[in-house]
């Protein structure tokens, strides 16, 4: 049996390209009004909770400021992320990868396997792209999944004046529209946060091997194939 | 004289490779898919919201302080000046196009039908959002009034500011034409529209960004195409800069 199914390895390189013009894009849009606020409205930036920086142009996509040319690549980008969430979902419930390797336990939120963890990571024998995930691992992948990801989704949506009238309570539950794009703004640097952890880790963990593992599949610990 | 070369190859290569990735979005791959998922977030957005659901409303406590003025803040004439100052008495909205009776509506005319107050909010799409209480004809009563005829597609608003050197203009389609938020504004929180917010009339379309909300109105035309309005993409900011002509995103 492969670690890695071949839905999750596609998904994988398919939402990382997503999500990186996504963000890049999402600067710019960013750079079109550079405030944030809570509630319904908000326009003065007097009045804003936080007064956001101007992103510069080799983080942007396009380079070159250009708020239309950013919303088509955000708007697109979009489907490919929300759809791909979608199925990567429906592909991790009916394969049991989810259940099997990713729900967290009760034995998972105990500070011992926390330790358990860290100490592992450690250790020089640990087979980093056979182990299954520790519990800091699991708890990292169910926060992205169950709630950074679909918050991306659910707060960008809630920003939308044409799909608002289908579902009104979104925007309600999120706290109008201006607090949903403060959420978009905050939850995208969380993302980032993790990306960042997960680039690093993976690089000190074995990056030939972990990212081999991610286009070929590998193979599961305690599988003789 | 090498290093300045060298310099100066350098700067010209990141200046192309900053120009490629700058302009990736003109390719035309690019541009269908754009354009596709464009037409799947229309099409999605009708598919969950039909043709009448409403954009949400709001308690008169709840609006916002002020409605910021964006774009054209003012129409540069000497007519609308002297109108401006007197109340727009000479001010008319042509309802022309593919209409059985074409009409030439006063202000006066305009309060006289039927009207509709909403408090609803405004989202530019720069990102910032106002709240404020519009109140005025249905668009859907007024084509009814003139007769929209059977080949009409779509609804062109032609406008008395210019930017850029080019006259402003938007255009929806028919269900956005006849949905029920969908109104002429004359007055914005119990007063006539000030001029930033553009008096004497202005469109309000509720489930799109602000964009489509054309201010300064002087006339609406039912058409078949886009195509020979204007530059053809369906409206000012579409024509100048590429913007999405569906805008309810």
């Amino acid at each position: 049996m492969k670690r890695h199914a071949l839905s999750t390895r596609l998904w994988h390189w398919i939402n990382a390209g997503a999500l990186i013009i996504l963000f890049m894009s999402g600067l710019t849009i960013s750079n079109a009004h550079r405030s944030l606020y809570w509630g319904d409205y908000g326009f003065d930036p007097g009045d804003a909770w936080l007064n956001v920086m101007r992103f510069p142009g080799w983080l942007t996509l396009p380079a070159r400021y250009n708020l239309a040319a950013a919303r088509d690549w955000h708007n697109t980008a979009a489907w490919v992320f929300a759809l791909g969430l979608l199925i990567i979902w429906v592909a991790m419930l009916a394969n049991g990868h989810f259940r099997r390797d990713l729900a967290t336990g009760q034995r998972d939120w105990r500070l011992g396997a926390w330790r358990e963890a860290l100490a592992s990571h450690r250790s020089k024998g640990h087979d980093h792209a056979r182990a299954p995930y520790n519990a800091l691992q699991k708890i990292a992948y169910c926060a992205v999944f169950g709630l950074m990801l679909p918050l991306m989704v659910a707060t960008g949506l809630a920003m939308s004046p044409g799909f608002e009238p289908a579902a009104p309570w979104l925007i309600d539950a999120l706290g109008g529209r201006q607090s949903a794009r403060s959420l978009h703004f905050i939850t995208t640097w969380a993302l980032v946060g993790f990306a960042i952890g997960h680039v690093l880790l993976t690089l000190i963990s074995g990056p030939l091997r972990l990212i081999g593992t991610m286009l070929h599949g590998g193979t599961r610990e305690g599988a003789r194939t | 004289m090498t290093s300045i070369n060298r310099r100066g190859l350098l700067a010209g290569l990141g200046a192309l490779g900053a120009g490629a990735c700058s302009d990736l979005h003109k390719n035309e791959t690019a541009q269908d898919a754009f354009r596709t998922a464009e037409e799947w977030h229309r099409a999605g957005h009708r598919m969950l919201a039909g043709r009448e659901r409403l954009a949400p409303e709001y308690a008169p406590h709840e609006r916002s302080p002020d409605i910021r003025g964006n774009g054209s803040l003012t129409v540069d004439s000497p007519f609308y000046r002297e109108q401006s100052a007197s109340g727009f008495p000479a001010w008319r909205l042509a309802v022309s196009g593919l209409v059985r009776t074409p009409l030439s509506l006063s202000l006066e005319d305009i309060r006289a039908l039927p009207q509709r107050t909403q408090i609803t909010r405004h989202d530019c799409v720069e990102g910032w959002s106002a709240i404020a209480e519009w109140r005025g004809p249905q668009l859907g009563s007024v084509l009814d009034a003139a007769g929209l005829a059977p080949e009409a597609n779509f609804i062109v608003f032609r406008c008395a500011d210019e930017l850029y050197g080019r006259a402003y203009y938007e255009s929806i389609d028919l269900v956005d034409a006849y949905h029920p938020q969908t109104i002429i504004a004359h007055e914005l929180n119990g007063a006539p529209l000030p001029e930033k917010n553009g008096a004497p009339l202005r469109m309000r379309i509720e489930r799109h960004l602000g964009y489509k909300h054309a201010k300064y109105l002087t006339a609406i035309e039912a058409v078949a195409s886009l195509d020979d309005i204007g530059a053809g993409k369906g409206g000012f900011w579409e024509d100048l800069a590429g913007y999405q002509w569906y805008a309810g995103i």
